[in-house]
């Protein structure tokens, strides 16, 4: 089970009411290479991945909850209040139409999260290397939303959010290397 | 009614916990792969130890960080209480 | 360390190109690219708050982001 703990993974300031920002951050909540996407994929991989990197895909996939719920601390407090004209000037005002101010796991463009995102192959190469090229992905999608971004508060946040990216990259090679090793070989550092 | 903003020092105490628990966090990777680096499971257990301490002055000016039992509960109930991690 | 964690070309320009050509284009190479199986005891930034900043222990897995607004 999980025990939810009332602080966030790291600070998360916003500089100012800026929905637009909001809309291009929504990619990194229920887009294809979101935090969302990382969680669910690789929890759900733990199940029929060898013992020796189970712990890996666990603790990876409980922290991307934790970046997740900071994706969406940005996202509330990038629009809280924000009235409908701002909301419609930001390109939200179908957003509004069906959904308010509430957070709905979509992409940047609209599309709704989709399974189809993630994939489980029960081939634990297979599967590892999907899980590499996802970190790549959201690392790369961070970095375009930086590009964007003149918020120097929330850039500080996706800075820290793509560096974990590349620690998580750095494991999961690691998690190949343990699946290459012979049987009853140590390890030579 | 709006209720009263936050003392500094809860961001000052959170940060402190936020720094300790991300070495936590990050140690947690690195022994998922080094599960024989006992200078990073000592490593570990301090900061481990150290998390602890902090949690439990925050928690003794602030309200309970975990629930479902990892924290200890005042009167009335306040793990419900606002504000919320978003909402700071 | 000697890598670079940014590597850069210059891509073909046509003179038909209808918008103004970017004529030295870069991508990201990040760290761990270079670090294999990472040894232990490697260096640690010296307190948890710098860690955290950083967004990692070890300043050798350590990426400050500038590609597209420092080259551009």
């Amino acid at each position: 089970m999980w025990y939810y703990e009332k602080k966030l993974q790291y600070p998360v300031k916003v500089s100012q009411c800026n929905p637009m920002l909001a809309k291009y951050l929504i990619e990194q909540y229920g887009g294809a290479d979101g935090e969302l996407s990382a969680a669910l994929r690789y929890l759900n991989q733990r199940y029929t991945i060898p013992d020796k990197v189970v712990g890996l895909l666990n603790d990876i996939g409980t922290e991307e909850f934790a970046h997740l719920e900071m994706i969406a601390t940005m996202v509330y407090k990038l629009t809280k209040d924000a009235t409908p004209e701002q909301l419609e000037a930001a390109g939200l005002g179908a957003h509004f139409v069906n959904h308010d101010h509430a957070l709905f796991y979509h992409n940047a463009a609209g599309s709704p999260w989709t399974a189809t995102y993630i994939q489980a192959k029960g081939d634990p190469i297979a599967d590892l290397y999907e899980d590499i090229a996802a970190e790549e992905k959201a690392r790369a999608t961070y970095q375009w939303i930086i590009d964007l971004s003149d918020d120097p508060f929330i850039n500080d946040s996706l800075k820290f959010l793509r560096e974990r990216e590349i620690v998580h990259s750095q494991r999961f090679h690691e998690a190949v290397e343990i699946l290459k090793e012979e049987r009853d070989r140590k390890k030579i550092f | 009614m709006s209720q009263s903003a936050l003392p500094e020092s809860y961001y000052q105490l959170l940060e402190k916990i936020q720094a300790v628990d991300f070495v936590l966090v990050d140690l947690t990777l690195y022994l998922d792969t080094h599960p024989d680096d006992l200078d990073a499971i000592k490593q570990f257990n301090q900061a481990s130890y150290e998390s602890k301490q902090l949690k439990a002055e925050f928690e003794s000016k602030f309200g309970p960080l975990m629930q479902f039992g990892g924290s200890f509960s005042n009167y009335p109930w306040d793990w419900k209480n606002a504000p919320w991690p978003w909402q700071v | 360390m000697n890598f670079t964690l940014v590597k850069c070309y210059t891509p073909y320009i046509s003179p038909l190109d209808p918008c103004k050509p970017i004529l030295k284009k870069c991508y990201s190479t990040p760290p761990n690219l270079y670090l294999n199986f990472q040894p232990t005891n490697l260096e640690q930034y010296p307190t948890a708050r710098e860690a955290l900043f950083r967004g990692t222990l070890w300043p050798f897995l350590y990426d400050p982001y500038y590609l597209k607004r420092e080259e551009a």
